[in-house]
């Protein structure tokens, strides 16, 4: 009888066992495998690595439907609330503000990592000087061009000198599908801080929880001390 | 279409409602997983908080069809047990190189429909467990989330290229297309491709 509830050896049920003992051996040691791969990954000449899952490559994320791109031409920057003069900077605007570079990693939450991004634009500090500061400053909120996406720091946090605002990423203009032409990077926290499509900047007198904040991560979103991870800093 | 008269019964309803249901949850979640790996995608459909949330509905759903069938269905029990056995036969035919001749006896399923049903089931385990340290993440440290995202991303291509293959299969095979659409294969078809089946529920007349 080739196949009977009882003749022959369980094979189905021993290849279930041997595939829940794979997938707790890469539970174990996926992390480390994922390290690797992103080391092999940036000495990789081939490409063939971008196909692997979380191999040191940015994975896009959006919470909102589709975003039509905005040129440079037609993009302006908002900065309102309790600042002296509210306004508007154009991509130009912030062109001629002092610039910054920075080269620092992304570390993203949910695990993958991209080191030494080349980040240049405008300090949020040199922006909001800018424009003047009123004594009951104390906190930072950001909105996105995707109508959904918010994020906050505390004023001493925007006005670090790794929090940016970001024109050009690894020496080109910033991608559509990377949060272009205008989006934040900050450094220390981890990339959901780094609100893409940046398109207002609201000064208040406390910090408003930002959208992936209200579903449960840290507002305080030090790489490596909040939501219960220990990666390597990024700044 | 009315069905002929020797035309033999391969799955109960039961059973045709567990692979219905299933490869409904399966196709969401595949859907919804691509929307949220996939840079393209993923910036075309955007509403990501939405899409996470119905792909983890989807897959704390889908070990039900299983679980239900495997209390409510005998036949789905029988052929969970059908599946599970191999013998050497069983080993013989995936060796060989004329195994659709049916010179080595079938059953009512062949060693590769055998291999499918048990990876499928290892991976239903193996995506649900992960997903769900995905989403209860707080319980674990980082090291054993980006293991457990590792896992449940690897697993998830693996079951993708093998249910491309599945369907693939039961897109060259009607026969076997209806047996789960309608219940019933004709006898052809169950003596050209589980032979040793169709003798064991329907002996033909000369054998009788």
């Amino acid at each position: 009888m080739p196949d009977s509830p009882t003749v022959g050896s369980p094979v189905g049920r021993r290849i279930v066992l041997g595939m829940l003992g794979l997938a707790a051996l890469g539970i174990a040691v996926g992390s480390k495998v994922n390290t690797a791969l992103s080391t092999l990954a940036e000495n990789d000449p081939t490409g063939l690595s971008g196909l692997v899952p979380g191999s040191g490559h940015f994975r896009i994320y959006s919470v909102a439907g589709k975003v039509p791109p905005t040129a440079p031409e037609a993009y302006g920057l908002r900065v309102d609330g309790l600042v002296r003069r509210p306004g508007v900077l154009s991509f130009a605007d912030l062109q001629d503000l002092p610039q910054t570079q920075l080269q620092k990693d992304v570390q993203c939450v949910t695990g993958w990592r991209v080191n030494d991004v080349r980040w240049s634009g405008v300090l949020v500090r040199d922006v909001l000087h800018h424009f003047g500061l009123d004594g009951g400053a104390r906190a930072v909120q950001f909105g996105s061009g995707d109508g959904v996406y918010t994020e906050s720091l505390s004023l001493d946090q925007a006005l670090r000198s790794d929090v940016l605002i970001a024109t050009s990423m690894d020496g080109s203009e910033i991608s559509d599908s990377h949060g272009g032409p205008v989006r934040l990077y900050v450094a220390p926290m981890y990339f959901y801080k780094s609100i893409k499509w940046l398109d207002s900047i609201t000064v208040t007198d406390a910090a408003v929880p930002g959208f992936w904040e209200q579903r449960g991560y840290d507002v305080d979103a030090w790489v490596g001390q909040s939501n219960g991870r220990t990666d390597a800093p990024t700044a | 279409m009315p069905r002929p008269p020797d035309a033999l019964r391969r799955f109960s309803q039961g059973e045709r409602w567990i692979h219905f249901s299933l490869a409904t949850l399966f196709g969401i979640c595949m859907l919804t997983a691509a929307m949220l790996y996939f840079a393209t995608l993923s910036t075309l459909v955007g509403h990501r908080d939405l899409v996470a949330r119905i792909h983890f509905i989807t897959g704390l759903l889908l070990p039900l069809p299983l679980l239900l069938g495997a209390f409510v269905s005998q036949p789905f029990r029988d052929d969970v047990r059908r599946l599970n056995r191999f013998v050497p036969d069983d080993w013989n035919w995936l060796r060989s190189r004329d195994r659709r001749t049916g010179r080595i006896p079938v059953g009512k399923f062949n060693a590769g429909q055998k291999l499918n049903s048990a990876f499928v089931a290892g991976a239903v385990l193996i995506l649900f467990g992960t997903g769900l340290m995905l989403h209860f993440f707080g319980f674990f440290t980082d090291t054993v989330r980006t293991g457990a995202t590792f896992v449940h991303d690897m697993q998830a291509a693996a079951v993708a290229v093998v249910a491309a293959g599945h369907m693939w299969m039961a897109w060259m095979d009607p026969g076997a297309r209806g047996g789960l659409r309608t219940g019933f294969v004709d006898r052809r078809w169950a003596d050209a491709e589980h032979g040793a089946w169709a003798a064991e529920i329907a002996p033909a007349p000369e054998e009788r």
